[in-house]
């Protein structure tokens, strides 16, 4: 029997990765300890920068946007037991899409309008590059693990050149495009409680956001409601069980691989037309990544991956404000402890099963399992 | 009851003094995992020199048994005694050291090694290989010769039958000493032939002192072979006997708990047109093999046709082709007067339209999706069906509907629509799998392995349910290793070996001893 299968459902989705999250905060703790500083005051900087300033929920929520967009795209694929390292590169080129159509459309067509084909572009574009290695994958064998990753590096490459090259505003040195014409974009949260009459402090989140949970509803209903859904997650526990039941695998890893790309791609219309107005090189800053650690501590579900988007979204702020408070801790520290929480939330995330299972035995031990 | 069944088989032992004829005795061993109580207060008592059969349904509790003498698990409490001396057995290599060899189910052998590289694993005589290679060479040899073990040195294990690798597990096992050993299922692979050859060498065995524990679901083998025989049933011994005192049906009785019927009312039935016709069928596996050679035979309706043969021999990828798994090269196949050509569009979605239902050899890899819920699981194939969907969504409330009869009329327990059917019994699984294919109403029925790993009330039921659906006028084609499955169910049988059909006849006046001919190839029919 399977270890899992001993314990109730509360205790391995809501004590353990709990108890994970809580050694990380230890080692972490070590380790600012170790570099001279005090642990308990370091957490407190952190939760006041994430939550307590005024802009500071904003912030940690507009980072929050892209992690859900990011860990849904890896979590879907999961469910497929593809494992798509591809997110960054998805982002990147979501935001050539992005990009394409307002630079296209922005001077002769109303704002509203672009921004729709925009967010449109941005789907499409990270589709495709989720497409490319997902057909490798089926109809040639590539490992989708190795495709992936490469085409994050063709998608730095091509974004750089294009950049450089091609989408550069004329006249200037630095690697982007002219602005969008007003209008076009996603208006972020603070403008509108301003229209409605509440006094919001300025942060970059945006509508995205808003997005990102309607994906994220629209994602549970996908998975768990549909016929493709249901072929996606018999294909990714069973290959051999999904092509007994005439499910076409290849067709599947290739549309799993399209809907994946495009969810990454949605990180372009967060950073694109929610902050930047503008297409520029790096705007995509490893959210994609981190998708991959969002998805594996959200376990694949909607609501375990807003939680996980959520607490990443709270390191991203709440370490910058760490980095801007002690002196000695530096944005690598920050790095450190998002690496730890990763490790021990992902790589690590069974590593305490055996001892809460041996725990619960001890004092739950002698019910009987009909 | 007879008097040597006795509660739990303790008082029996119990009462007995502690003897140094024994070569193994257990004595009250418990072994628990989580809250699943593997082995319960466990007494076992083997003589020196005999053969000790131990027969149980899956979950018994034989497994975990064996396991802990051969130090793969360790016992809760509870001791164990080699030839009247407590020992502690707390690894492999100490049972090792203590005399005791395991021949597992499946094979432990390196396939790129040859038959005495294998067989020297763990013993190599000395430092360098070459010398060592020598003095066991020699040693193998007179082992080989006094058990008539016969095996080729030279050859790879990956081109030896599987008679030969297990020859040459039994070979290990006494080359590192063995003087008790265990073989956990030890004919599922053989032919009727080879299975004789077995026991004609167990038998040299135990007349040279070797002691054997025999764990076999076959209940014909326990009663040919044994002297003495333990009966496990969730988790305890419920019965001791002495083989010539006991009967197949004592023996199943006990398994159970209940009374089994081993023999089944085969339905007398009018056959009517042929449903499945197969013409000149060869098939190349993916490294080249021709693994089906010129196959044609015909299906009808309201027959039963079982496909006899050792595992391995064409008929996993014969029901592969016939399901749609695989496609089709060489030959045609008729369905239902739906012709295929090779090279067609032809995959189970289209098997299932053409009427054709799949109940696949292996349940875990194909039959099931083992994470998922019963529900789930119940339509699987069939998820396409207007019955459980409207549009791209599913509807969930029917497929509930649908798995709540479902579980009911086939009798899956527990009856739950929503527990993943991963923690099924293997019987209840194959419930699962079995009903949901005759709900879909299936003209013709390709079965294989319908009782594998499936426990005595099970295999009743699932033999009770293929009989209902043949008297419905459906054409089954059954495939099993198992020859008294095939005999007591076919209308016809036919058997293939090396890919080709080496003989059919029908099963009425077939008899083991010529389905074994053809099955080794030897006979042609």
């Amino acid at each position: 029997m399977s270890d899992s299968n001993i314990i109730p459902k509360w205790l391995s989705v809501g004590v353990i990765p709990l108890m994970n999250l809580f050694l990380a905060f230890c080692v972490s703790g070590l380790f600012i300890f170790f570099i001279g500083e005090n642990p308990f005051r370091a957490i407190f900087v952190m939760i006041k920068g994430a939550f307590y300033y005024p802009g500071a929920i904003g912030y940690t929520l507009y980072y929050t946007t892209n992690f859900i967009f990011t860990g849904l795209a890896v979590a879907l694929a999961f469910h497929a037991r593809l494992f798509n390292i591809g997110g960054e590169g998805q982002a990147y080129v979501g935001g050539l899409g992005v990009g394409l159509v307002c630079l296209i459309f922005d001077q002769h067509v109303v704002g509203f309008l672009v921004t729709i084909l925009a967010i449109l572009g941005s789907v499409i574009f990270g589709a495709i590059w989720g497409i490319i290695p997902g057909y490798l994958q089926a109809k040639r064998g590539s490992h989708i693990v190795i495709t992936t990753i490469m085409f994050n590096f063709i998608a730095a490459a091509l974004m750089v050149y294009l950049l450089v090259n091609v989408i550069i505003e004329p006249g200037q040195m630095s690697p982007e495009t002219r602005d969008f014409a007003s209008g076009v974009g996603l208006v972020q949260i603070h403008i509108l409680a301003k229209y409605l009459g509440l006094e919001m402090a300025m942060s970059p989140l945006n509508l995205s956001f808003i997005v990102a949970l309607t994906v994220s509803v629209g994602f549970w209903f996908l998975v768990w409601r549909t016929k493709f859904g249901y072929e996606v997650r018999s294909l990714g526990h069973s290959e051999t069980a999904a092509i007994y039941a005439g499910i076409k695998v290849s067709s599947t890893i290739i549309i799993v691989m399209a809907i994946s790309g495009g969810l990454a791609g949605l990180v372009a219309i967060n950073e694109l037309l929610g902050v930047h107005n503008k297409l520029l090189l790096g705007f995509t800053a490893g959210y994609g990544f981190t998708g991959i650690a969002v998805a594996l501590m959200g376990r694949n579900h909607p609501v375990g991956i807003f939680l996980a988007s959520l607490l990443f979204g709270a390191l991203y702020q709440g370490g910058t404000e760490l980095d801007f408070e002690f002196s000695s801790i530096t944005r690598e520290m920050v790095l450190l402890i998002q690496g730890l929480i990763i490790l021990f939330s992902g790589a690590l995330a069974y590593m305490l099963n055996p001892l809460v299972e041996r725990i619960y035995i001890k004092y739950y031990g002698n019910y009987n399992n009909a | 009851m007879k008097n040597s069944e006795n509660k739990g088989g303790n008082e029996e032992i119990a009462s007995l003094p502690p003897s140094t004829d024994s070569a193994i005795e257990l004595k009250n061993i418990t072994k628990r995992f989580g809250h699943v109580v593997a082995n319960s207060d466990v007494n076992l008592k083997v003589r020196t020199g005999t053969i000790h059969g131990i027969v149980g349904e899956n979950g018994a509790g034989k497994s975990t048994l064996m396991n802990i003498l051969f130090g793969l698990y360790k016992p809760d409490s509870g001791m164990i005694f080699l030839n009247g001396q407590a020992v502690d057995v707390n690894s492999p290599e100490k049972s090792i050291a203590l005399g005791i060899g395991m021949v597992h189910q499946h094979f432990m052998l390196v396939p790129t090694f040859t038959v005495l590289e294998n067989a020297m694993l763990g013993n190599e005589g000395s430092m360098l290989l070459r010398s060592g290679e020598e003095v066991v060479l020699d040693r193998l040899k007179g082992l080989s010769n006094n058990y008539g073990l016969d095996v080729d040195f030279e050859a790879i294990i990956s081109d030896t039958p599987v008679g030969m690798q297990q020859r040459v597990e039994i070979l290990k096992a006494l080359n590192r000493g063995a003087k008790i050993l265990i073989l956990d299922e030890p004919t599922g692979v053989l032919t009727p032939q080879e299975t004789i050859g077995l026991f004609d060498i167990l038998r040299s065995l135990r007349e040279q002192g070797v002691t054997i524990i025999l764990i076999t679901h076959k209940l014909k083998e326990i009663m040919s072979i044994t002297d003495t025989v333990s009966v496990m049933r969730g988790g305890k011994v419920v019965a001791n006997f002495s083989t010539e005192k006991t009967s197949p049906e004592e023996l199943a009785e006990n398994m159970v708990g209940r009374k089994v019927l081993l023999s089944i009312e085969k339905p007398t039935l009018k056959v009517g047109k042929p449903v499945l016709e197969v013409k000149n069928v060869s098939h190349e596996s993916k490294d080249g093999v021709l693994v089906l050679k010129n196959i044609s035979f015909d299906l009808k309706e309201g027959e039963i046709l079982g496909i006899a043969g050792v595992a391995g021999n064409g008929q996993s990828e014969l029901l592969d082709i016939l399901s749609g798994i695989e496609t089709l090269q060489i030959g045609q196949i008729t369905v239902n007067d739906k012709t295929i050509l090779p090279f067609q569009d032809w995959n189970s979605k289209k098997a299932r339209e053409f009427g054709v239902a799949h109940v696949p050899e292996d349940r875990h890899k194909r039959g099931l999706v083992l994470p998922f819920y019963n529900y789930e699981n119940s339509i699987l194939g069939y998820h396409r069906n207007e019955n459980y969907s409207s549009g791209f969504l599913m509807d969930k409330r029917k497929i509930l509907n649908f798995v709540d009869d479902l579980v009911e009329n086939f009798d899956v327990r527990p009856r739950s629509s929503s527990i993943s059917s991963g923690k099924l019994s293997g019987g209840n699984q194959q419930k699962l799998v079995l009903a949901r294919e005759i709900e879909s109403n299936p003209n013709i029925l390709l079965v294989g392995q319908p009782t594998r790993g499936v426990d005595i009330g099970a295999i009743e039921r699932i033999y009770e349910d293929l009989m209902k659906l043949k008297s419905k006028g459906t054409a089954i084609l059954l495939v099993s290793v198992e020859l008294d499955e095939i005999m007591s169910l076919s209308d016809r049988i036919v058997v293939m070996n090396q890919g080709t059909i080496v003989g059919e006849t029908n099963s009425s006046n077939a008899t083991e001893l010529d389905l074994g001919k053809m099955m080794s190839g030897l006979e042609q029919v």
